[in-house]
This record gives structure tokens, sequence and C-alpha cells, in this order.
């Protein structure tokens, strides 16, 4: 009987060894060149809020530059801003529940040589302060750091007033405007160090939940240069993705090729200026893209993928924004 | 720069009020009625309260003057271009396809605009965190703000008013142009501002009362505001829309349109012979 048992333990040791190889089989075809976190398929893969990842690029880039201030619209513990106001409190800047101010007095901030991050939920800035952004930010051109947290529809309980799924499309619209939305915290931290020093007017997007962290320390990160985190051989389908939802791109990837459908998965998170060459590149060796985002379609990485289709891919463009449409409202 | 006298800025204004009147004939549309009635406190700023320099027009010291009621912005060009910021035959491009004399002042377009404006109530808060910033660094230069009456129905105004106010910026002084018109009427009638003075005082601000076509009371007002280090100053200054021209003068009819041939004929010939009697109401 005590022999039975330990057959059959040792089978079983063997089929878990043998599903370990299957799976590392499976990983290989993350980008092993981008240095990606190697357990992001575990089930206790390491998962931080991205409005994290600003807390700390935002406290990196104040060490690094005096110039870079912080303001915030009375919600400074959960958008991070709290972990510079403790390090720098002469250089945090507390503005009350008036986000037209927020952006206001960074504008003049900015104009006189500082180098403002402003953030709020993204339902109230840029939700609330469209116009003073425009006006006084885009137009003016001028580097305040906009930084809209608890976007999208994963902040979930609050409710719809506090799920923004437009602001990407505003902000897209505006002249001089960069628009960068990070898949993970570590990509948010360098988003946010690299924006304090790109001399634009920059939107950043945050989410409140905790996301799996997709990339490490060594992942190369440039905004407006959008990576292949995963690509199997031969891929027949391209999912473009941004912000948090790249990674259930990444599982969907695993899933698909598990079931012998062959894709590649891009993390496009700049929307603005969008790395036109990448996702040009993907949608002509695979033929079938899907986007991936928390947001609408209408304004957002969807939108501003359909603008840089080739005018003899229309057809491909519809059946894209179909394709978003599912993937969005699911 | 040098200053000028009580006597000559009051010559200096009316021949800045012709010119307008000339640059809004030749640009077919703009507004009238507010940058007439601004002429005398613009030309006070730049021909004696200001410290800047025209030939350097972003001298790292210069005074800030940020214009928030962009659509006043013929006067700011008009006293730039007498204070030899740029040629004056370059007027003749207010409003015109690339011109750096747009309809609403662009600050990438004209060096010394300080920011672009046009949509109201933003700018005495890009004021304030100029001003702000500034004193962060212990600059010694003042920010000026210009803002219309009817501007003060907006929120975003009042924000800056309690920002400024809660930050104490002494350094920050604020023309408010009660001209008590605004595009669809009388501003007691759009939407009161009264008391105005008290609004200010709640909020922490120093508050000044002027006859704002009085040369000397503009210049006093800000003497005094510089020696207020506690709180940031509000100049209301009174003024006629319009001033100068009979037929504009208090019409807020005149708020947002030019004058035809005519109508600027009359108006040059009023100012040329209204001149000695400007000059006689401050005396």
């Amino acid at each position: 009987m005590l022999r039975l048992w330990l057959e059959a333990f040792r089978y079983l040791k063997r089929l878990n060894y043998c599903l370990q190889i299957i799976n590392s089989l499976n990983l290989t075809m993350l980008n092993k060149s981008l240095n990606l976190n190697k357990n992001i398929f575990d089930k206790k893969v390491e998962a931080l809020p991205t409005r994290d990842g600003y807390g700390k690029g935002l406290v990196e880039a104040g060490q690094k530059d005096e110039r870079v201030v912080a303001l915030c619209a009375d919600l400074t513990e959960s958008t991070r801003t709290e972990w510079f106001k403790e390090k720098f409190p002469e250089r945090f800047v507390q503005i009350g529940v008036a986000e037209q101010l927020l952006a206001t007095v960074a504008s003049g901030m900015a104009n006189y040589g500082k180098i403002p991050f402003i953030a709020s939920y993204a339902a109230f800035s840029p939700g609330r302060n469209w116009e003073q952004i425009r006006t006084t930010i885009a137009l003016n051109d001028v580097p305040v750091k906009i930084a809209g947290c608890h976007a999208g529809i994963s902040v979930g309980p609050d409710g719809a007033t506090h799920q923004p799924l437009e602001d990407l499309a505003t902000m897209r619209a505006m002249p001089n405007m960069i628009v960068v939305y990070p898949c993970d915290a570590e990509e948010a931290r360098k988003a946010t160090i690299e924006a304090a020093f790109n001399g634009k007017p920059t939107y950043l997007r945050f989410a409140r939940e905790k996301t799996p962290v997709v990339t490490t320390k060594d992942t190369p990160f440039k905004i407006g240069q959008a990576e292949v985190f995963w690509e199997d051989r031969d891929p027949q389908v391209a999912i473009i993705a941004t912000g948090p939802l790249l990674y259930e791109a990444l599982v969907a990837a695993k899933k698909l090729s598990a079931s012998r459908i062959n894709s590649l998965v891009i993390n496009c998170h700049t929307i603005k200026p969008i790395d036109e060459q990448a996702v040009t590149k993907a949608a002509k060796l695979t033929g079938a893209v899907v986007t991936v985002e928390e947001h609408q379609i209408t304004g957002g990485l969807g939108g501003e993928y359909c603008g840089c289709c080739e005018e003899g891919d229309k057809k491909k463009k519809h059946l894209t924004c179909d394709k978003v449409k599912y993937v969005c409202f699911e | 720069m040098d200053k000028l006298s009580f006597e000559d800025l009051g010559k200096k204004a009316n021949g800045i009020r012709k010119d307008i009147i000339k640059m809004l004939l030749a640009a077919g549309s703009g507004h009238s009625a507010g940058p007439l009635g601004m002429a005398d406190v613009f030309t006070a700023l730049y021909f004696n309260i200001l410290n800047h320099k025209p030939e350097e027009p972003m001298w790292e010291d210069r005074d800030r003057l940020f214009l928030s009621c962009g659509h006043i912005a013929p006067v700011r060009y008009v006293t730039m271009a007498h204070a030899g910021y740029f040629p004056k035959t370059w007027l003749k491009k207010l409003r015109k396809l690339d011109s750096p004399l747009q309809g609403h002042p662009e600050r990438k377009r004209l060096p010394a605009l300080e920011t672009t404006s046009g949509p109201l109530g933003s700018g005495l808060a890009q004021a304030s965190g100029y001003a702000y910033a500034s004193r962060m660094d212990n600059k010694r230069f003042r920010v000026f703000c210009i803002t219309s009456d009817g501007e003060h129905d907006a929120g975003n105004h009042w924000e800056a008013v309690l920002f400024a106010g809660k930050n104490r910026l002494s350094n920050l002084t604020s023309f408010v142009d009660r001209n008590n018109i605004q595009i669809d009427g009388h501003t007691e009638d759009v939407m009161p501002l009264e008391p105005l003075r008290a609004k200010y005082e709640a909020f922490n601000w120093h508050v000044l009362h002027i006859d704002g076509h009085n040369m000397e009371e503009i210049i006093d007002a800000v003497n005094h505001a510089r020696a207020v280090y506690e709180k940031p100053t509000a100049i209301i200054c009174h003024t006629v829309p319009g001033k100068g021209v009979s037929f504009m003068e208090n019409m807020y009819e005149w708020h947002g349109k030019p004058p035809n041939e005519d109508e600027a004929e009359r108006a040059l010939h009023e100012l040329r012979t209204l001149g000695g009697k400007i000059k006689g109401e401050h005396e």
C-alpha cells in the first residue's frame, strides 16, 4: 500500500515537473530582452496600484531637481502626493477642492520656471478644468504635469461619477500635450520621472486598484516608444494594450497560445505621440489588431490607432473598432 | 525706462487712444470700450510704474504684467508699441493671420506678454501661481494682474482670490477694471458684484478704490500696494468704458465692436480736440 502511495506521489511530482516545463516554454514568448517580471503568471505576483509609482517617481524627480513642485486638490493621500509633501513640505502647494485653480496656479508656476505636478482624480482633473488646461497650459505650452488618478472603470464601487472614460480623449485633443498611461507601478515611476524633464505639458493616467507589476527596474522605458512584450512565432493577431490592462492582454496571449492562436502583445504606454511605426508594423505583420484600454474607443487608444491606419486599411480599421468595443465593455 | 511726468502721461494716454481707434478700424473687428477705458492705467504702468526694459523684453528682473481679460489686448499692444517693444507699423497687423498681435494675446507670439489669455477668470490664478513661485526663490520683482469686472462672475477668479489671500501674496497687485459693463449689459444687471470691496476684504485682500483715469491716483495706489507686506492688494479702478469718445462712453454696446470709418473719424476728431479737456479734468 505504502509503495503504491509512493508511486503515485512520484508520478504527481513528475507531472508537476512537466507542467513547469510547459509553463516555462510559454514564458519564453515574453520578450526576454526587456527584463520583465518573471513571475507575472504566478498567482502570487506582486501587485501595486500605479498611483504608488507616481508617488515614488515624484519624490525621485524632486530629489533630482529643485524646480519640481507638487500641487494637490485636497486628495493628497490617495494621489500619493503625500510622499512628496512629507519629503519636501516647502515645495508642496495645497489648493483645496478647486481643480480649475489647480491647473491655473500650476500654469503660472510653470511659466515662472518651476516643474509643477498637479494631482487629483481624473474625473475632476482633467475632468473639470479642461478649458483652463487648454488655454493656460496647452496653448501656453508650459510644462505642467497632470496626474489623473483613479482613472477608468476599475475605480468600481465609487460609481459612474468617479469612473472617467473620457480623459484620454480630452487630453489627446490638446495641442502640445503628451499623453502617457503606464502599465504598472514601476512603469508609472519611470514615466513620472521622465515627464518631469521633457519640457512639455504632459498627462499621466493612473489607477486606484492594485494590478500586477509586469515590468522591472531594468525594463527599458521611453515616452513615445512602444515595446513588444509578447511574441509568438508567426503571430495571427496583434494585441495593442495600454495601462494596467496590459497584464490582462498578456494573460489572454498566453491562453490564446495554448489554443494555438499565435499573438503579439504591444505595451503602448504613450497614447500621444503614438509609436506609429510599432503599431502599424504589428498590424501589417498580423493582419488583425485588437486594442485594449480602460477608456472609450472614441478618443482613446483605439481612436489614436485608427488615426494612424493607412487609407487601404479602412476595413481593418472598422473591424478593429468593433473588437475594441467588445473588449472594453465585456 | 525713464518715468513720465503726470502731465506727459495724460498726453501719452491720449495718443494711445488715437492709435487704438486706428488699429481697430484697420482690423475690422475687436473691442473698443475696454481698451479706451484702460488706456490711462496701461500708460501709467508702462511709462511710470513697471520696472522693465522694452529693448530687452524678457529681462529676468522685469515686473510681470498679466492681462487676464485678454479681449482688451489692443490697449496693451498700442502701449507696448509706444514704449518701444516693437515698431508701431505692426499695429496694423492686429487680428491678422500669423500676426504677433492676435485678437487675444498669445504668449509665444510676442515677448513679455507673459501669458495667453482671453477665456475669462483664469488670469489672476496664473498671476498668483507666478507670484507664489517667484517668492519661493526670493525674487524681488512684482507681479501685476489686470482683470475686468465682468470676469468676476467666474468661479476660477474667486478661487484665485482665496488662494492669494491664504498665501498672503504681497508681491501680487491686481487691478480691477470697474467699468460696470459686460457684453450682455451692466454688471449689476447681469450678475451683481457689489459690495466688491467687502468681498475682497472678506477674502483677506487689501483694497484700494481709485479713479482709473487719474494718473496720480493710479501711481499712488501702486506705491501704497508696495508698502502692504501682509496681503495682496486689489486696486479697484473706476473707469469709463469708451473713455474719450463721447458716443462710446458708458455704452455696453461698444464692448465688442470696432468703429466703422465714419465713427473712427469722429472719434479721432474728438480725441484730437478734447486732448486739452481730458488733461484739464485731472488738474
